[in-house]
């Protein structure tokens, strides 16, 4: 298990890491934390021709929180463990914080990057969920310039995205959700820090009379890549006490068309999605409902 | 074709050790075989049971997903360097002995530099604290029984010396 | 300095060298030496057409590339049959290197030698190799039907068939008030070690001998294989097993086709040679073990006593047998546990399929046993409503019925005897721990809250202690450091520490100054190895044994210097002194180096310690020649234990189980161990040995499988996909102890290595059934398999 040979480039610059990208376009693979990207290689079931080593671009390392408090920007230098610590954005979007609680384990999110993961779209990867249910963004560089792109453009299938081999993804939004509302994130894993059987993030919105407002769910390792469902028909109007969140999870599940693998069937998935999201769902309304 | 090399520097325990090697070296390899320091061992080199895990700049990080080519120039604590100055066992080391927190010995430097740095940010962890500090490393003769017993020993015996 | 030595829970001898990075593991060894890489089979069940190597030729720093062709001699033939048995009618082994067909993925075809392993795989990725692809045979059924074979010449996939029985069991059923059947299912695992395999050979063309560091069980059989293999004398060939990152068992099988090619390349090339096995192939290339189909029948009275039980097992011995049928014996015989059914038969077939072979993995065939008995036993109680633990008590074999005859034959070939042991106070002891009396009270309170709980049980004895023999060495040096070696290897479990204060406690030194040294030929060279928790029982004594010769020594020699009869002398703190005396009367007393000095006349004085016993050093007694008839030069002696037959250990365990009514998550929410090995030699190993088993007993249990698809492709081959518990999925283990000696050793002890680990299936199906009202009759268990199996209750 030794990965295959392979150019090295280790850029100074994000100009220099374009140029880099364009000049070996496609055969270039980015490396960042390499907690995905790494294994792969030693096994052997990938071997770029030319590796563009990113850790040098020290401008990427920030977790910064937009001026109205409305966002949270991670670049794409900042491990999990940057964004999980950061306090600033743990104030305005509690939910980061609380989905990387369950990233792998913590010595692997001391090295991974959450706009690393963002980037490889795997499907049970939590960060794509959480980026997708807060319709987030995308923003990419080349030597074309820059564009940004709604999440749900990004990800295009499993380990699929609209990034171009000569892009670099520079950093991802979070946009903090507006209104009176709660957010959770919860799954089920075989073993704690496995990826998920299946996991969800929702978000609740009440009104001023705190009724539901909105409701909305997002989902890894049941579709084949990020899905978000707007559950707001199972629950519109309702006091969150009163509110039929079974109902939002039927719907959720009937959504779904989760496959089988050799940790569960598809049936326990379908199973795991209605329980899960309402119980999150429940959750999510009660943090809304005491939030100011 | 040969591959081009690269010369790598790190601090490794406090001292500067360099070698040259290819980019595609990974870190565990590099400190292994190139430099010998051969107490971080290698389990599964896909990152997940542990066992090479080093601290690079204060942090555990899993030495078998990093080339050591990505880390040149940082500092790095193998389980080499988790003794006393003065050679003697260290506090999470000397625990692990009190407690007989390891068997084979396979998978303990992984855990000696995770619990280490743990330690670090929080020096007094409850017992289910403890358990959480050491569950992204596999060990496969403990049953991890005296491993979560080992870090709560630490923190007192580190807890003693940062007394004195 | 502590004189502490047998029976206390000491800290451990070996743990500072591996505490602070200075062991030394296979793969620490050899720096400078090759790398070899293997070719592996992709395919289940293939001929092969052709090897193409002409791509990989040019590849820079590749030194060699071997095939089957390239094996001459006795490398090229099919690896040894290590346990013969009569039984096994249709034994098949593997060759080194695969000759014309493959049988599992990853069975090694080609090796390559390179400069370094990522050379060495660069060239692997280069070569080609041409398949005709046979049909594989996946799984017990697949192979049972035998539509399709592994090898042509075996009829029916069966490798072995045995019945072995007791008692007329078809009268017993006939005639039984009751009788139930279960169909039972039990899945593949595998060790695993945290440290896969390795070799690592230097061949001495000066001194025409081989040394080969293996992370290897049994060294001295490795070596004696090596040297027959490579057609060696014996005195030519030197194995050393360093330290071992575990074994589990995986690591008693041998000489494995790596163990043999290294060696042979290394010669042949006149270069140090390693391989280290990598994570991806140790899950194919190694070793599995514990798939099995079972079928029950038992007849019971209406107390629940047995009168008749007969069981059939279906044992996937995967694509080879080249440690026989150990496992399928060892189900068959340790599955009556510490009961007495009044008849019983034990029926097997051992199958080929076209998966990686399995051998014994820690229990060897335990854990599927007990899972038949211990769900049999829940089955009993259940149809006739009564307490699991009655019923199980009814059937115990009582202390007073020691030694009880089975009138079985037990996997050493000799008869299945128990020695000792009182299952009705382990019982009591096990009831009390968990509290089981007070349960339902919990059950109820849990249920009032929602929540959804159950509690089982599970009972094992365990044949430990197999021979034939071990033997152990102990000398004292002339600086009162005192050296042991024993020839059977360490992965762990303590042995410097445990045999050292059995040295200890024999020759009366602090254990401190005793170094043992375990697996290294060089030092001691008649050995079986490590396996069937066997090391404290056979070498304890046989060090024992040789420590009493050499303390018997020390008090001649010590009499002779003191003038004193040997008979009034004791050895304390390593002096030797006249019973009773204080421990400055002069004359009275001789430390156990200076008497290490006396005991090896020297015409040379190369330091101060050799000039007291040279020619001219004292008084001499002219009568006697320097060394008298029939004693030897030195402090030191040789002893071997050979036991009878094996001694049996016992335990029972307990959990209680949540199991989510939405998610069909399962919690241990405690796991309790009662265990009786006899007299403990270090309780704080034992108890770690405990804990290690009951782990690995839980990821059997609820977490770990191996996934074959109909191909007979491994999809789980990673620890991604393959789950072994982390910290957060073993519960805590709580445990108490009971010590029925053995009558069978001079010690009284038994094994411990295995016991942990047995009864791990059985009990969580237990608690699981429990809990969700019906009975589960395949582990292990996931959540989704839990939901499925609740759909199918509601539905019927």
């Amino acid at each position: 298990m030794k990965p295959a040979g392979f150019t090295y480039h280790r850029p100074a610059t994000v100009d220099d890491a374009v140029a880099v990208l364009a000049e070996v376009n496609p055969a270039g693979k980015v490396l960042a934390g390499g907690q995905s990207l790494v294994p792969l290689l030693s096994m052997r079931l990938a071997a770029p021709e030319h590796l563009v080593d990113i850790n040098r671009l020290s401008s990427l390392a920030y977790v910064r929180v937009g001026d109205d408090g409305g966002s949270v920007t991670v670049g794409a230098l900042a491990r999990h463990a940057d964004v999980e610590r950061d306090a600033a954005a743990y104030a305005v979007l509690p939910l980061l914080r609380d989905t990387l609680r369950h990233v792998a384990h913590p010595t692997i999110r001391n090295r991974g990057t959450t706009v690393g993961s963002i980037a490889h779209a795997d499907p049970s990867g939590e960060m794509t969920a959480v980026l997708a249910l807060l319709e987030g963004t995308v923003t990419l560089r080349s030597t074309g310039g820059e564009r940004t792109v709604a999440a749900r453009d990004f990800f295009t299938g499993p380990m699929s995205t609209c990034a171009d081999a000569g892009e670099l993804v520079t950093s991802v939004t979070f946009p903090v959700p507006e209104g009176r509302t709660g957010a959770v994130w919860t799954e089920v894993a075989r073993r704690h820090g496995d990826y998920a059987v299946c996991g969800t993030g929702v978000v609740v919105t009440l009104d001023d009379d705190l009724r539901v407002a909105g409701a909305r769910a997002a989902y890894i390792s049941v579709a084949p890549e990020p899905v978000v469902i707007d559950l707001t028909e199972a629950v519109a109007g309702e006091m969150v006490d009163d509110a039929d969140w079974p109902a939002a999870g039927r719907l959720a599940a009937g959504r779904l068309d989760p496959g089988d693998d050799i940790h569960a069937t598809a049936a326990y998935r379908s199973h795991l999605a209605e329980v899960l999201t309402t119980r999150a769902l429940r959750e999510a309304a009660g943090r809304a409902s005491v939030a100011a | 074709m040969s591959e081009a090399m690269f010369e790598v520097t790190l601090l490794v325990n406090g001292v500067p050790r360099s070698a040259t090697v290819p980019a595609r070296r990974l870190l565990s390899d590099f400190l292994r075989h190139d430099l010998e320091l051969t107490g971080t061992h290698v389990g599964c080199e896909h990152g997940v049971c542990g066992a090479c895990t080093v601290l690079v700049d204060g942090r555990p990080i899993r030495s078998c997903l990093q080339f050591a080519v990505t880390v040149d120039g940082a500092e790095v604590t193998t389980v080499e360097g988790c003794t006393r100055p003065d050679g003697e066992l260290g506090h999470v080391q000397q625990a692990f002995r009190d407690c007989h927190g390891l068997q084979c010995g396979f998978c303990t430097p992984g855990f000696v530099t995770t619990i280490t740095a743990y330690l670090e940010e929080n020096p007094t962890p409850t017992q289910e604290q403890a358990r959480e500090a050491i569950a992204g490393n596999l060990c496969r003769c403990t049953g991890y029984q005296n491993i979560v017993a080992s870090v709560l020993r630490a923190a007192e015996l580190r807890a003693e010396e940062t007394q004195r | 300095m502590t004189t502490a030595a047998f029976g206390e829970p000491i800290a451990r001898l070996e743990d500072p060298r591996l505490l602070t990075g200075q062991g030394r593991f296979l793969d620490d060894i050899g720096h400078q030496a090759l790398a070899a890489a293997f070719v592996r089979s992709p395919h289940a069940h293939a001929r092969i057409v052709d090897i193409d190597v002409s791509a990989a030729v040019d590849v820079e720093g590749l030194v060699a590339v071997y095939t089957h062709e390239d094996l001459d001699g006795r490398v090229g033939e099919p690896l040894p049959l290590l346990i013969p048995h009569a039984a096994l009618t249709h034994g098949r082994t593997a060759y080194a290197l695969a000759k014309d067909e493959v049988n599992h993925v990853g069975e090694p075809i080609v090796m390559v030698v390179a400069t370094d392993r990522y050379v060495a795989e660069d060239v692997c990725d280069r070569i080609v190799v041409t398949y005709d692809f046979l049909p594989p045979v996946v799984g017990i059924e697949a192979a049972r039907s035998a539509e399709l074979l592994v090898h042509d010449d075996v009829p029916g996939n069966v490798s072995a068939h045995l019945v072995q029985s007791r008692g007329d069991v078809e009268a017993a059923l006939a005639g039984a008030p009751h009788v139930l059947e279960l169909d039972l299912d039990i899945e593949r695992s595998a060790s695993t070690p945290l440290e896969g395999k390795g070799v690592h050979a230097r061949w001495d063309a000066d001194d025409a001998s081989l040394r080969v560091y293996t992370s290897t069980q049994a060294s001295t059989s490795v070596r004696a294989a090596l040297a027959a293999r490579l057609e060696l004398p014996l005195d030519r060939v030197e194995v050393i097993a360093p330290d071992v990152g575990g074994g589990f068992g995986v690591k008693i099988v041998h000489p494995w086709p790596e163990e043999v090619v290294v060696p042979w390349a290394a010669i042949r090339l006149g270069r140090e040679v390693k391989w280290t096995e990598d994570r991806r192939e140790h899950f194919v290339g190694a070793t599995h073990e514990r798939g099995q189909l079972q079928h029950v029948e038992v007849g019971f009275d209406d107390d629940g006593r047995l009168l008749g039980l007969d069981v059939t097992v279906w044992h996937d011995n995967g694509a080879y047998t080249p440690y026989g049928i150990i496992v399928p014996i060892v189900t068959t015989t340790q599955l009556l546990g510490p009961y007495k059914p009044e008849a019983y038969r034990a029926e097997f077939f051992s199958l080929y399929t076209n998966t990686v072979t399995v051998t014994p993995y820690r229990g060897a065939g335990r854990p599927q046993g007990c899972f038949a008995m211990e769900r049999t036993m829940d089955a009993v109680a259940a149809y006739l409503g009564l307490d699991r633990t009655v019923v199980r008590e009814r059937n115990f074999i009582r202390p007073d019925e020691m030694p009880y005859d089975h009138g079985l034959i037990f996997q050493d070939g000799r008869p299945l005897i128990y020695d000792s042991g009182d299952y009705p106070a382990t019982l009591e002891k096990l009831k009390k721990l968990v509290g089981w009396d007070e349960f339902e009270a919990f059950r109820a309170e849990a249920r009032a809250a929602g929540r959804r709980v159950g509690i089982g049980i599970a009972c094992y004895v365990e044949g430990t202690g197999v021979g034939p023999y071990e033997g152990g060495w102990v000398k004292v040096e002339t600086d009162g450091t005192v050296v042991a070696a024993t020839g059977l290897t360490t992965q762990g479990q303590g042995h410097k520490t445990a045999f050292a204060q059995v040295v200890a406690s024999e020759l009366g030194v602090p254990v401190e100054r005793v170094q043992v040294t375990t697996g290294d030929t060089r030092r001691f060279g008649y050995a079986v190895g490590t396996f069937a928790s066997r090391a404290a029982v056979m070498s304890g004594n046989a060090l024992a044994s040789a420590a009493r010769k050499v303390r018997d020594k020390a008090l001649r020699i010590a009499g002779e210097a003191l003038e004193a009869d040997p008979r009034d002398l004791e050895i304390v703190d390593g002096v030797v002194r006249v019973v009773g005396s204080p421990p400055s009367a002069p004359g009275s007393s001789i430390p156990l180096a200076t008497v290490a000095v006396l005991a090896n006349p020297l015409r040379y004085a190369f330091d101060r310690e050799a000039e007291r016993a040279t020619q001219f050093g004292g008084p001499v007694d002219y009568s006697k020649p320097p060394v008298a008839e029939g004693d030897s030069p030195g402090l030191e002696d040789t002893g071997y234990y050979s036991p009878p037959r094996s001694t049996f250990a016992n335990g029972m365990h307990a959990a209680i189980v949540e199991t989510d009514p939405d998610t069909a998550e399962i919690t241990i929410l405690r796991y309790c161990v009662v265990h009786d090995c006899g007299r403990l030699i270090n309780p704080r190993i034992v108890e770690g040995q405990i804990h290690g088993g009951v782990a690995q007993g839980v990821g059997g249990a609820l977490y770990e499988r191996m996934v074959y698809d109909d191909a007979g492709q491994l999809l789980n081959a990673s620890f991604m996909d393959f789950l072994m518990p982390y910290a957060t999925e073993v519960p805590v283990v709580e445990t108490d102890h009971l010590e029925t000696p053995s009558p069978l050793n001079p010690l009284g002890i038994k094994g411990a290595g295995e016991a942990g680990v047995i009864p791990g299936s059985a009990v969580l199906a237990s608690a699981i059934s429990d809990a969700e009202g019906f009975a589960i009759t395949r582990m292990p268990i996931s959540p989704s398999d839990l939901f499925s199996l609740r759909l199918a209750q509601e539905s019927r």
